[in-house]
């Protein structure tokens, strides 16, 4: 037997990984789903998609990205080397355009004209509309109408790249409620639309799909690290809100069994307080949003509503993947408070000369204990996923700093 | 014996050469007594089978006026184990008029598809709509159902083709539900001659009576739909009803709207002879 595929068999053929995942859609998306994995089965095998998507990542969006020693980071802790995954130097700041790249080009493939997405602080609206505007694309974006309000830089780039925004007041207007009305336009407009998920979350096949565009970022980073160090780092790291980063530099070092993964999870002002977003660690398995995973919820079933400093991080579920690494015990989730993000978003500026959003600033809060305990001889890689260009006004208000 | 009650209902419509009338009401909006009174009125205004709305957070197949009434049933504190007492209490004086409980996966999840099962029952529950619950996903809810004869009542829609059809039928009991418009509920309604051919599919594949909703709201749509299907399901129209009721302060313009709409709407499906 190949140890190999024990990691990479899932999901099985029913969406599953274990027992999360799914397809939990009301019967109308039933035969889109179907259509879309099918299709996705085609072009993973033909030569012609992976070719337009790699020439898009080489020249479009700036793969790779680099994998940057994290120096005085590093000496700051005393303890293992830091290394930062660079996502945040994509085109539009994020990794979420490895996704919507993706994404977009199966649409392209299955004659959809017009593309919708959901989106919280906006980076993965802003990658969709990006590319939506690249191939001439409709493209509608759902955004909570309290994200609308909090991420206005990210609301006129959208409007600017040709995108409708619909602010969405249904529920408690934040991004699970902008979820619900992007799957209500869909279930409407089945004929002509796409739906671009920004997450590692959804029905069947989309943790799949999502998870292997995100990919690219640990192939990436596995072949990197292997040549600056010659050796695999004894622990990749990166936060979790659906979880799609992280999946992606986790996905292509299952298989390595000496490498650790620690997602990192939003605790807003402590898990303790019920006022955060820690699926993981502070939720239990449901079904929403078309899979079951861990959720935040009451003990009668109805969603809590998730709470972050970091808008991309406020949703109450987390991707089913993640939700079945947990329960295995092959990855490890920590938690992180607002305080804490705000404290690691400031030393990493100040010691690095990079200014990370807010998401991973999650994860660069508990790297110092991590490389701590490692010890100077080891290795690690942290996902910086984005930059925090969209941040400075929402942590100047946090500071106290009048702008 | 539930899903007996809800064949029943049928034959009883046949026999009168009629459709059946199916309606929709949110369980606890605005409050589980007005539900009570609701549910006496429907059933007394000739309601044949009655669909008790099970609120949720996140009602990703709803329009706007059940998104409100569910969430004006979560701001009452109505849990999905009022809905069952409710359903109990009317039990206590009607044994006929079958009873579906329309909700999400996820509260009867966090039950336990088991202690559901059984506690529907014991309730006098006699199937339920489970709307993100497609054939792939249901089948451990169907296997506690199968002890107590509870049906699985599952969606057609204008996407599900006829080979779709074959899976939604597999494991279906009581009746289909078939969705008129790509859409939520409470949208446009579908052009009948548009869907007769899918209705006709539907009741051919799945042996079962196949009832439309989505988007009908008066007598006059309500009795287009009896002629091309077995019974007519009305949701957002009802709702409307708790919806004024609740806005004004009284409450007992609920079951006066509701009943008045349940009468307005049987006459008008039985105004149409059905062979």
């Amino acid at each position: 037997m190949d140890v190999r595929n024990t990691w990479d068999q899932w999901p099985d053929v029913n969406g599953r990984f274990g027992e999360f995942g799914g397809r939990y859609v009301a019967e109308t998306l039933m035969p889109l789903i179907l259509d879309l994995e099918a299709e996705y089965r085609k072009a993973k095998e033909d030569p012609a998609f992976k070719a337009e998507m790699d020439d898009l990542w080489t020249h479009y969006v700036g793969r790779p990205s680099p994998l940057y020693f994290a120096e005085r980071l590093t000496e700051h802790f005393g303890g293992a080397k830091i290394y930062f995954k660079r996502d945040e130097l994509n085109h539009t700041g994020a990794h979420k355009i490895n996704n919507c790249l993706g994404q977009v080009l199966l649409a392209r493939r299955m004659g959809k004209t017009r593309i919708i997405a959901e989106t919280g602080a906006g980076q993965h609206g802003v990658a969709t509309a990006t590319i939506c505007a690249r191939f001439g694309l409709k493209c509608v974006v759902f955004m909570g109408e309290t994200d609308v309000e909090r991420q206005k830089p990210n609301v006129f780039r959208m409007r600017l790249l040709g995108a409708e925004i619909v602010p969405v007041s249904s529920g408690t207007g934040t991004l699970k409620d902008a979820m619900n009305e992007a799957l209500r336009d869909w279930v409407t407009n089945v004929e002509d639309t796409f739906y671009c998920i920004g997450t590692v979350a959804g029905p069947h096949p989309y943790p799949e799909l999502v998870r292997d565009f995100q990919s690219i970022i640990g192939k990436e980073a596995r072949a990197q690290i292997l040549e600056r160090e010659g050796r695999l780092p004894d622990v990749v790291m990166a936060c979790i809100g659906g979880g799609s980063n992280a999946i992606g530099l986790f996905h292509p070092f299952l298989e390595d069994e000496s490498v650790r993964m620690i997602g990192v999870e939003a605790a807003g002002h402590g898990i303790e307080t019920g006022e955060h977003a820690a699926a993981l660690n502070g939720g239990k398995p449901g079904i929403l949003h078309g899979n079951r995973t861990y959720l935040l919820q009451t003990d009668e079933g109805q969603i809590i509503d998730a709470h972050s400093i970091s808008a991309g991080l406020d949703y109450p579920g987390i991707g089913p993947e993640h939700a079945f690494l947990r329960d295995t015990g092959r990855a490890e989730y920590l938690s992180t408070t607002d305080q804490e993000a705000l404290d690691a978003f400031q030393l990493c500026t100040q010691l690095e000369g990079i200014i990370p959003a807010l998401e991973p600033s999650h994860a660069l809060a508990r790297v110092g204990e991590v490389a701590k305990d490692l010890g100077s001889d080891g290795l690690i890689i942290l996902n910086m996923c984005g930059r925090g260009d969209k941040d400075v006004f929402s942590v100047a208000k946090y500071l106290g700093v009048d702008m | 014996m539930p899903t007996e009650r809800i064949t029943a209902a049928f034959k009883r419509a046949k026999a009168e050469k009629r459709a059946v009338l199916v309606s929709y009401l949110m369980a606890g909006d605005p409050d589980l007594e007005t539900s009570y009174q609701s549910l006496c009125a429907l059933r007394d205004n000739g309601a044949d089978i009655i669909e008790l709305g099970a609120p949720f957070t996140d009602p990703m197949a709803d329009g706007p006026a059940i998104q409100r009434a569910g969430l004006r049933s979560l701001a009452a504190k109505t849990t999905l184990r009022d809905v069952l007492a409710l359903i109990a209490r009317f039990r206590e004086s009607d044994q006929t008029t079958p009873i579906i409980i329309m909700g999400y996966a996820n509260p009867v999840h966090a039950m336990g598809y088991g202690v559901f099962a059984e506690a529907a029952h014991k309730a006098g529950v006699d199937g339920t709509i489970i709307v993100d619950l497609p054939p792939e996903e249901d089948a451990p809810l169907r296997e506690e159902y199968a002890k107590y004869g509870l049906s699985v009542i599952r969606l057609a829609t204008p996407t599900t083709h006829e080979a779709r059809m074959q899976k939604v039928a597999e494991g279906a009991s009581g009746f289909l539900y078939f969705v008129s418009v790509t859409g939520v509920t409470g949208a446009g309604s579908a052009d009948p001659a548009a869907i007769a051919a899918n209705i006709e599919m539907a009741r051919r594949v799945s042996g079962l009576p196949v009832c439309v909703g989505f988007g009908v709201k008066t007598g006059a749509q309500a009795a287009e739909m009896a002629k091309i299907a077995d019974g007519v399901v009305v949701g957002s129209a009802f709702v409307e009803h708790a919806e004024a009721a609740h806005e004004s302060g009284d409450l007992a313009r609920a079951p006066q709207g509701m009943g008045t709409l349940a009468r307005e709407l049987s006459m008008a499906i039985a105004g149409v002879a059905k062979p």
